[in-house]
Parts: C-alpha cells; sequence; structure tokens
C-alpha cells in the first residue's frame, strides 16, 4: 500500500507538473502575449497591439477561413469514409485485411505521405504522367494541383493520413456493442444493413469515437507541417502563417504569433462545436426517422460508395509511398515518363547529409518512448497497488489535453517561456515530444492494463511474490506484447512531430521532420525523399521490432501469442 | 495448527453484510466446504480470508492462522496459497518456471531448487513436462501444475476456489481425489468452495451452506 502511494504521488507529480501545468501555462503566456503582455520583450500590456498587427497580415482572413475548411472538410471525408466503410465491411473477413492494408499508412508521418503525395499529385507528378500520353500533353499542365487555392490537395493528404487512425478507433469502439446481436435483431425487423448502422448501431458509436475524432479535428484544422506542403501558399492556411510569424527574425514578432495562437483555438472551438452540433442534430433526425419505421429498402447499394472511396485514399496512399521510395533512388526522370530513365543510389550514398539527423531523430523518439512508458507503467502500478484498478478518471481526461488544444496554441507560449529558463534546446525538444507521446503511450497500454486477468498477480500474492516482484516477473513479462506496441506508438509519435522540435529547438535541433518539411519545397526531390522515406521507415523498423520481439520472446507460449 | 474464522462476513460498499457471520474451524489436513448458490459471496469470502478482498469490500469478525491474526497483512506474507477454476498459470512462464515461481526461497541452490520442481512434477504425473508451454496442457494438468505450485510455496493453509468445475467430467473425480489427497498429506487446513454435492462428500472435511 505504501509502495504504492510513492508510485502513485512520483508518477501524478511527473503527470501533472510535466504535463498537465505546463500545458495551461503555455496557454496563459500566449494568452498573456497576445494581449500584449510579454515582460521579457519589454511589452507591458495589456493592449490591443499583436492583435492589431495579426488583423494586418495579408489575407489574414482567409487564412483562417482555409483552416477552418481544410480541417473541417478532411475530418468529415475522412470520418465519414472509415465509418462507411466499417458498415460495409463488418462481420466479414475485409475490415481486418483493410486495417492491415493501411498499418504502414498509420506509421508513417504526416511530412512523408505529404511530401509523397506532392510527388505524386503535382501537375509534374504521376497522374499527370499516367495522363500525358492519354491526353497528349508534352508539358506538365498548368494547373495548381498541389497548393491549390481551395486547399484540395490538403484535404486529401490529411483524409489519407487520419482514415487510418478513424478505422482503428472506430473498429475498437465495435468492440464494445454487441453488432452481432443487434445486427440479427434488426434484420428481423425487416431492416437492411445501412439502416440498421445509421439507427442502432452508428448513435452507440459515436460517444465511443467522439473524442478521437475531436483529436483528429484539433489536429487537421491546425497542422502546420503538411498544409506547407501541400496547402495553399498566398494566402497559407492560418497555422502555417502563425508559424511563419514565429520564425521571423524579430523577437517581437512573438507577440502577433501569439494572437494568432490563441485565433487558432477559437477557431478548433468553432470546428469542434460544429461537428458537436451536427452530430447532435444528425441524432435527432435519425431519432424521428427510426420513429417513422421506414426499412429504407435499397439504402444498401449506398455502402459501396464509402468502399470505393477507401480503395480510392488507400491507392493514393500506396502511390506516395512507392513515390518517395523511387524518387530517392532516382538518377534522372525526365516528364512525361512513368519511371525513371536511370537508377542511382548517389542521395543516400551522401550519408553526412542525413546520417546524423537520422540518429538524433531516433535519440530523441528512443528516450520520448522510454520516459513515456515508465510513466504510464508508474501510474497504472500505481493504480493497481491501491487497490483503484480503473484509475483516475481526471487524469486521463487530462492526458487528452495537449492533443484537443491545437499545438501553436500553447506550444508558442512555451517557447516564450523556455527562452528565459536555462534549459539546452535538446532536452527542451525531448520534453515537447513527450507532452504528445505519453498521451498515445498511456491511452495504448491502459487498455491492456486494466484487462489483465488480476487472478495472475492473486497467485503471485498467494505463492508469496510481494509487489515489486508481481510487477517485474508477472505482469510486465505477460505485458510485452502491448508494452513493446505502446512503446513503438510512442516512437513514431516523436518522429512525426513538427512543431515541439521547431519551436522548443530555437532552431538547433533538426530531425528528419524538420528537415524533410524544408527540403520539400526545395529543388532536389532526391534528397527530400531520402528524408522522407527515413522518416517513415523509423516508424516502420519500430513497429517491426514491436511486433517481432514478444513473438520472439514468447515463442513458446501459445497463450501470449498474438495478444498485442 | 488450524485456519480459525471467528464471526466472518464481508460488507459490501453500502455496508451490507453478504452473508451471515460465519464460524469454522479447520484442522490441519481437513479440508472443509463451502457451499451455496453462486452469487452468494462464497469466492468472496475466499478473498477474504486470503487478503485479496477489492476495496470496495470490508472484512468483519477474524481470520486466524496458526493462532495468529491475519488482520492487515498484505496476501504476500499470510502463507496461504490459492487454487483457482481456471488454474491461472502464468502464460508467460514453462510450466517448471511456474512451479519454480512458487518454490519457497527456503530452498537455495540450482540443482536443488531443480530436483524440488521435477519431484513435484514427477509427484503430480506431470514428470518431463516442465519445459511445456502451460497454454498446452490439458485442463486437468494445469490444475495438477497449479496445486503442485501452491504447495511448493509451503503454504500453511489453502482456498480451494472451485477448482474442478471447469474439468472434463471423465477425469474430474481422479484430479479431485488428487488433490485432495495431496492436501492431506500436506497436513494443512484447506477451504474448499464449490456447489458440487459431491466434491463436498469427497472433501469429508465439516460443510457449511452460504445464504
Amino acid at each position: 500500500m505504501r509502495s504504492g502511494r510513492l508510485l502513485r504521488i512520483a508518477a501524478g507529480a511527473v503527470l501533472v507538473l510535466g504535463l498537465v501545468l505546463p500545458v495551461l501555462a503555455g496557454l496563459g503566456q500566449s494568452l498573456a502575449a497576445a494581449f500584449g503582455h510579454f515582460p521579457a520583450l519589454g511589452a507591458r500590456g495589456p493592449d490591443l497591439s499583436a492583435w492589431r498587427a495579426l488583423l494586418a497580415e495579408p489575407g489574414l482572413a482567409r487564412a483562417a477561413a482555409l483552416s477552418l475548411w481544410t480541417g473541417l472538410a478532411a475530418t468529415l471525408l475522412s470520418l465519414g469514409v472509415a465509418l462507411g466503410a466499417v458498415a460495409a465491411l463488418q462481420g466479414g473477413p475485409g475490415l481486418g485485411r483493410a486495417g492491415r492494408m493501411l498499418a504502414p499508412v498509420l506509421a508513417a508521418p504526416h511530412a512523408a505521405m505529404a511530401i509523397g503525395l506532392a510527388f505524386v499529385l503535382a501537375p509534374s507528378g504521376w497522374i499527370a504522367r499516367g495522363l500525358a500520353p492519354l491526353l497528349g500533353w508534352d508539358r506538365p499542365p498548368d494547373v495548381a494541383t498541389v497548393g491549390d487555392p481551395l486547399g484540395l490537395a490538403l484535404i486529401l493528404g490529411l483524409a489519407v493520413k487520419e482514415l487510418p487512425f478513424l478505422l482503428a478507433m472506430a473498429v475498437a469502439g465495435l468492440g464494445q456493442i454487441p453488432v452481432a446481436a443487434h445486427m440479427a435483431a434488426g434484420r428481423s425487423l425487416g431492416y437492411g444493413r445501412a439502416a440498421i448502422w445509421l439507427r442502432i448501431l452508428l448513435p452507440q458509436l459515436w460517444p465511443l469515437i467522439r473524442l478521437p475524432v475531436l483529436v483528429v479535428l484539433a489536429f487537421s484544422v491546425s497542422v502546420v507541417d503538411m498544409a506547407q506542403i501541400l496547402g495553399p501558399s498566398t494566402p497559407p492556411t492560418l497555422s502555417v502563417l502563425v508559424a511563419r510569424l514565429f520564425s521571423d527574425p524579430d523577437p517581437r514578432a512573438i507577440l502577433p504569433a501569439s494572437a494568432g495562437g490563441i485565433m487558432q483555438l477559437v477557431l478548433t472551438g468553432v470546428a469542434a462545436a460544429l461537428v458537436l452540433g451536427g452530430a447532435r442534430l444528425a441524432g435527432l433526425r435519425t431519432r424521428a426517422a427510426l420513429r417513422r419505421g421506414r426499412r429504407m429498402a435499397g439504402a444498401d447499394r449506398a455502402l459501396g460508395l464509402p468502399l470505393a472511396l477507401l480503395a480510392g485514399l488507400a491507392g493514393l496512399a500506396a502511390l506516395a509511398l512507392a513515390a518517395i521510395l523511387l524518387w530517392s533512388v532516382t538518377f534522372a526522370w525526365r516528364w512525361p515518363d512513368p519511371f525513371p530513365a536511370r537508377l542511382s543510389a548517389g542521395a543516400w550514398q551522401d550519408a553526412g547529409r542525413w546520417g546524423a539527423t537520422a540518429l538524433g531523430t531516433l535519440g530523441i523518439a528512443a528516450a520520448c518512448a522510454a520516459m513515456a512508458l515508465a510513466a504510464a507503467v508508474a501510474w497504472l502500478e500505481g493504480a493497481d497497488r491501491l487497490g483503484r484498478p480503473q484509475g483516475d478518471r481526471w487524469m486521463t481526461a487530462a492526458l487528452y489535453l495537449p492533443l484537443l488544444l491545437p499545438q501553436l496554441s500553447f506550444l508558442i507560449g512555451l517557447a516564450g517561456m523556455t527562452l528565459s529558463l536555462p534549459l539546452p534546446p535538446l532536452a527542451a525538444v525531448i520534453w515537447g515530444h513527450w507532452l504528445f507521446v505519453l498521451p498515445y503511450v498511456f491511452i495504448a497500454l491502459a487498455g491492456p492494463w486494466r484487462a489483465l486477468d488480476p487472478r495472475l498477480a492473486r497467485s503471485a500474492a498467494a505463492l508469496g511474490a510481494g509487489p515489486a516482484r508481481r510487477l517485474w516477473r508477472v505482469k510486465l513479462p505477460v505485458l510485452a506484447a502491448p508494452l513493446a506496441l505502446a512503446a513503438a506508438i510512442g516512437f513514431a509519435v516523436s518522429v512525426a512531430q513538427y512543431l515541439p522540435t521547431l519551436l522548443l529547438g530555437g532552431g538547433r535541433i533538426a530531425t528528419l521532420t524538420t528537415e524533410a518539411v524544408a527540403l520539400a519545397s526545395g529543388a532536389d526531390r532526391r534528397v527530400a525523399a531520402v528524408h522522407a522515406v527515413l522518416q517513415a521507415a523509423l516508424p516502420w523498423a519500430g513497429f517491426l521490432a514491436a511486433l517481432s520481439l514478444p513473438a520472439l520472446l514468447h515463442r513458446n507460449r501459445r497463450a501470449l501469442r498474438g495478444a498485442a | 495448527m488450524s485456519l480459525l474464522l471467528e464471526g466472518l462476513t464481508v460488507l459490501d460498499g453500502t455496508g451490507a453484510a453478504l452473508f451471515a457471520p460465519l464460524d469454522l474451524c479447520v484442522a490441519p489436513g481437513e479440508v472443509a466446504s463451502i457451499t451455496g448458490p453462486s452469487g452468494v459471496g462464497k469466492s468472496t469470502l475466499l478473498a477474504a480470508v486470503g487478503g485479496h478482498l477489492a476495496p470496495d469490500f470490508r472484512l468483519r469478525g477474524r481470520v486466524l492462522l496458526e493462532g495468529r491474526d491475519m488482520a492487515g497483512l498484505p496476501p504476500e506474507r499470510r502463507g496461504i496459497g490459492v487454487l483457482f477454476q481456471e488454474a491461472v498459470l502464468f502464460p508467460h512462464l514453462s510450466v517448471a518456471d511456474n512451479l519454480a515461481f512458487g518454490l519457497t526461497p527456503r530452498i537455495r541452490g540450482r540443482a536443488a531448487r531443480r530436483a524440488a520442481v521435477a519431484q513435484a512434477l514427477e509427484q503430480a504425473g506431470l514428470g518431463g513436462m516442465g519445459p511445456r508451454d502451460p497454454a498446452t496442457l490439458s485442463g486437468g494438468q494445469r490444475a495438477r501444475a497449479a496445486l503442485m505450485r501452491t504447495l511448493l510455496a509451503e503454504p500453511r493453509a489453502v482456498l480451494l476456489d472451485e477448482p474442478f468445475s471447469g474439468l472434463d467430467p471423465a477425469r474430474r473425480e481422479g484430479i479431485r481425489a488428487f488433490v485432495l489427497a495431496t492436501i492431506r498429506e500436506a497436513g494443512i487446513p484447506a477451504l474448499l468452495v464449490t456447489h458440487d454435492r459431491e466434491d463436498a462428500v469427497a472433501a469429508a472435511g465439516p460443510v457449511v451452506a452460504l445464504g
């Protein structure tokens, strides 16, 4: 009991002092700076000068509208396709197959996917090359297919990237609903598959996936790296505009940037209100339609549409990943050839260019994953020892904070605070990544941890094993697969981080992601492709290790195989 | 030395007693049976004796083992072994390592410990199965391995939580006879929770009906 309390207090302190308070303090700092209070820069508000400077930015209104539009459209597109695909495929082998097929997309960072998509969608990209001989184009068409003013390429990119995540969340949520029984009951009453989905299953599923949907929404409205590569540029989305303001050599530009971060927060709130309000409205309409009792015969045919969209988005993702691989080994690839005329490992041989960056990215990600895993295990084990296996709801809620707030809104404030702290840039970056790694690691681990058969620990206790021996000799080994998976998820989340590196590193820390984003706008596609491939390969290697390590460890243990 | 329950009952979160206060004395080598319909609190009673009670439950009365009050002692310091219905072998350890995990630390030295485990396996009719994955054992083999794991810890009492109810009816009798005989031979008191009258008859000790 006492060890449990100590563990709990230590873990709680790490979570509160390391994550919750800094996020709130960063938000407070952004808010203060937005209203002209930043003593280190001699600004002693409150005043509205920061807002006036922000509003004077050219195209600000359009930038804000673009952020809202692209974020909402991408979230609704990926959510619609995910739910439609689940409705069409549930109960058959197709759902598992689709999940496995999309796993590499789930693991690939946004920036890598964006670079690949740009190679595919651009006027000189793969799609145009495929069409050129059919349409007789002798030069790339003069249409902005990437960076288009409506942000369609960005919407497509976000949807491709978020679809696997929402699909996984929907499948996990379905596990908690008696789908087969409700489907059988509904069918016996004369309803088709689509009708039962819309009226019976979706209303039960929605509360289970609402939080992940809001996470996707907050991310999509405020994404910077993908918007920089695929989004429009004059004006860009609000997030890109704010990030550029922050990078302005004039230190006082942090004031309008902070105001932009707060604006970003308001936009996210508006988007969330729209989605939640829309869902409520749809729920009411569904209830009314349900009372009318129409069987909606023929609605099942509509299930083909989400499947077609799923296939389209998955195909686009596969092309994007193939494109970065191919470009990284290309020597010469003239328009409109569908494949490079000459291959060369030249871009890879220049290891001085990427070796140190890759190693640094790996180190940061490994440190983050290890620290997050330790904190999560300490918190969950403390809960077990205190006999509260459900853990505290408020801590789980607080851990969602960094995922539900737009990154810019509190990272700008944190960056302003670290200016006056003697924190080395590398430590600041690792900590910044950890803010986003910990929630995912905790969420991934908490389910399997709480589902562990409590009689295992009880048996060990009845055999005389104390709390430490129960943890190290029974629980952790039995949970090896979920532990490894959680670590791999944390590792992948860290590799994909862009803003924390940019904002907290003070320009002195480069990761594969920041390099890839910087190179994406450059002239040499091969070097950008090398960085994108490395960026995607690191998480893949992490997941591969996470899947094979427990399998190796437990190769003769049937009950533990495939437990992840 | 015996296991003594004095006015023992369990209170749930609202303070209501799950069953009437229970007085019971189990002598060494004796197996007392606790019967009753499911949901009456038989397993909760065992959890209370073993110290595994969930935090929303409270125990009233006393549990004395060899004259020592168990109140406030964590399960690992009570010296009370538990045998669950599905054996609950540790899935990441081999059969032999499961037994070795239980084997009392008083037996020292690699060779001696290995010999003790091998002998226990032999005694349970599991000779040569030490390196096996517990998941590949039959239900009866798992039950016997779990019993040996429990006894190797040299407990001063054993709790049996319906250990025979998941077993194949054809093998059930033989395994029950083995478990009961082994416990008698070990000379420790045991509490058996069951809803099967035959179990209680075979145990041949005092029978308490709950509920």
